[in-house]
């Protein structure tokens, strides 16, 4: 255990040591970015419950926590601990990271179909810039949307930027196979951080669900800091599934910065069931007119779990619409937060959001802090928000025990049909029913749906 | 079948039931009557098992079991059903998914083989064909966003298909129209035969038109006051029950314990 301050120190000297490592391999464009980061992030400091932002999110157990910078030294995993995730599938395209770094071994990158780009970023990486063979695609975008100014956490991922996905979607390709990012932990004897950082960038009119999976074995400590990036092209319908099930004593801190273009339709669904403290922050920019954005979150907590899923959804630009249901259910101690904001600028006329956050207590000793926050600029929008907790329905459960429905199955159906709407609303029916395998193990719901 | 001793109930400290009697033979069917409040009701729910009520004094003996220190589910799983008054919707539970988990728990509880989703279906639609309800009704949530009546007829679809030995239909008139009531009443004569008893809990005679009892009993403030065959119903239909206000327990108790 050591202070605050002195952890954030240990951070401020690994980055040195990072960038000796660095020498001769970096890009100046990228180091500037890395440089600005770190550099921010010696002046922001770990966010305290003073923050607005963090008001209900005390990160101290994270901070007292010296996590050892996961090197090339990486943990071992197996093929078959790959193939205990149930949404590894031969179909899809499969990128795998071991303590956050690319493994070739573990991934499925065999025979891509035309238009896609799919590596890791370390590999991206190794040109200097675009005029020395780089990506140009990488220099235009990468780390331009994740805002690292404000948010302490996304300015140490970007500092430490190295290793992650970088996906590129061509104009007009429909991309058939769902592309997989699947970032394991391990267990060691020195708790681990990582900083995954991830890129996708989709083009115009073109199509793909993507599947973000983070796992870690049952007890592990480990720290995963994560940032991704998707860019959707004009008209570009993306559906962005995330699937969190990290280890009950890890840490994870996560944002997935959305731009979206002119008539562009991007889906996200969160589904957050593991780590002992989650934060994920969902931000989306509604940069053209038309654009849509659909956000179904369900998030599932014991114990003394902690999660607090911070949503922003940005309307920059008139016509746009947002949909946002977000449920969580609630046993044991935990306690969950959610902050659902809506920003309509100025222009943004004829702006449609509605948001939804709702809330099942399973246990009298579990949290909520619910809190819709709407800025509203402009004069011709529809904007509707609320949230409800609620206990399991006791007529509910009585006409069903009348039926011959024993008492804790009808508790497990009423849970099981909480869930459901969000699982309704996942469009690719493969993984909907591989999600709903995972959320019938977690919530012992498995004979009932 | 089944014999209720000076039970009484209460809810929040409201008492409600005061001492009811009553015995129920295989075979018959019989007619619970009253005014509102009377506690026709709460009868039903504590046979049921509704554990909001708390049975201060008495007994109830169901095939010669104490039904009073059993959970709701087992009493369903012996062969009791409540038909509901007001059925409850539960959004995301499916009716068919509902339908066979209770339909199967009952089996198991009886040693029988469950049903697998094909034969299931199959008994259900033959079912649901003699009811006259839609099908469509099977793909939605358990009654939500059924209409009134389509809420009760899947009451009595449950009733047929779990082919209790007692069922109790609370109310189960309340807001129907002539047709359905003719269809529910069809549904509950099906179910008539030497060994099952049915309990009619309803505050009008006109369901006793299509459901023709064996015998009638009026409540009162938490107490039979009176007791009959089919005609005493007819007989409160014309003198309203202001008739029987004021009236003692005391016919009953002469009733009961002349059987």
């Amino acid at each position: 255990m050591t202070g605050v301050k002195e952890t954030q120190n240990t951070y401020l000297s690994s980055f040195e040591r990072f960038e000796k490592n660095l020498a001769g391999g970096g890009q100046s464009w990228l180091h500037e970015i890395r440089r600005a980061a770190i550099q921010r992030f010696a002046e922001l400091g770990f966010p305290s419950t003073h923050i607005e932002e963090w008001k209900y999110t005390n990160v101290a157990p994270l901070t007292k926590i010296d996590f050892e910078p996961a090197s090339n030294d990486v943990g071992r995993v197996s093929a078959e601990d790959i193939a205990r995730s149930p949404l590894v599938e031969p179909g899809s395209i499969r990128l795998v990271f071991v303590d956050g770094r690319f493994s070739e071994e573990l991934s499925s990158l065999e025979e891509l179909p035309r238009g896609i780009t799919a590596r890791s970023l370390a590999q991206e990486l190794q040109y200097p810039d675009r005029k020395g063979g780089g990506n140009a695609t990488l220099e235009a975008h990468l780390s331009r949307y994740a805002d690292y100014n404000e948010h302490a956490f996304a300015a140490l991922n970007t500092a430490f930027i190295e290793d992650g996905a970088f996906i590129e979607i061509q104009k007009g390709i429909r991309v058939e196979r769902p592309i997989h990012l699947l970032f394991v932990s391990t267990a060691s004897d020195r708790a681990r951080v990582s900083h995954p950082r991830s890129l996708i960038v989709a083009g115009r009119e073109s199509q793909a669900v993507i599947i973000e999976e983070y796992m870690g074995p049952d007890g592990a400590v480990y720290f995963t800091n994560a940032v991704t990036e998707i860019v959707a092209g004009e008209s570009a319908i993306i559906e962005h599934y995330k699937v969190q099930q990290e280890s009950d004593d890890a840490f994870h801190i996560a944002t997935l910065q959305v731009e979206q273009e002119r008539s562009s339709n991007f889906v996200s669904h969160s589904i957050s069931l593991g780590g002992a403290l989650t934060r994920n922050d969902f931000n989306s920019v509604l940069d053209g007119e038309g654009a849509e954005c659909m956000l179904n979150g369900l998030y599932a907590t014991d114990g003394r779990q902690f999660i607090d899923n911070h949503t922003l959804i940005d309307h920059a630009s008139p016509h746009c619409t947002s949909r946002e249901l977000y449920k969580g259910i609630l046993d044991g101690k935990s306690e969950a937060v959610f902050n659902g904001a809506v920003i309509v600028r100025k222009d943004a006329q004829k702006s449609d959001a509605r948001q939804s956050n709702k809330n099942l207590l399973l246990s009298k000793d579990a949290t909520i802090n619910t809190k819709p926050q709407l800025e509203i600029f402009a004069d011709d929008v529809k904007c509707a928000h609320g949230a409800t907790i609620g206990q399991v329905d006791r007529e509910a459960i009585f006409y069903l025990r009348s039926r011959g429905i024993a008492e804790e199955t009808a508790h497990l159906m009423l849970t099981a049909a909480f869930a459901q709407d969000i699982l309704n609303r996942m469009k690719a029916e493969t993984i909907r029913a591989r999600i709903e395998e995972v959320l019938s193990a977690r919530l012992s719901f498995k004979e009932v749906l | 079948m089944l014999e209720i001793k000076n039970l009484h109930a209460s809810v929040e400290g409201k008492h409600i039931l005061q001492g009811i009697d009553l015995k129920v033979n295989a075979g018959e069917v019989h007619a619970i009557m009253g005014p509102n409040g009377s506690g026709k009701s709460t009868l039903a729910q504590v046979l049921a098992g509704r554990d909001v009520y708390t049975v201060t004094e008495g007994e109830v003996i169901y095939q010669g079991k104490d039904l009073l220190g059993m959970p709701p589910e087992e009493r369903a799983r012996e062969g009791i059903f409540l038909a509901f008054q007001y059925p409850v919707e539960i959004p995301g539970v499916n009716n068919m998914y509902f339908l066979r988990a209770s339909l199967n728990a009952a089996r198991k509880h009886r040693g029988l083989e469950e049903l697998d989703a094909m034969d299931f279906l199959t008994l259900a639609k033959a079912k649901i064909k003699a009811l006259d309800m839609d099908d469509s009704l099977m793909k939605r949530s358990v009654n939500e966003g059924f209409s009134g009546g389509e809420k009760k007829r899947n009451e009595i679809f449950q009733m047929a298909m779990l082919e209790p030995t007692l069922a109790i239909l609370d109310e189960t008139d309340s807001g129907l129209d002539i047709d359905a009531l003719k269809v529910v009443a069809e549904g509950v004569n099906a179910l008539r035969n030497p060994e099952h008893a049915i309990l009619v809990v309803t505050h009008y005679q006109r369901l006793l038109n299509y459901i023709v009892p064996d015998f009638v009993h009026v409540l009162s403030e938490g107490r039979i006051v009176r007791s009959g065959g089919k005609e005493l119903a007819l007989e409160l239909e014309e003198k309203g029950y202001a008739w029987i206000e004021g009236t003692t327990p005391s016919a009953h108790k002469d009733f009961f314990l002349g059987r």
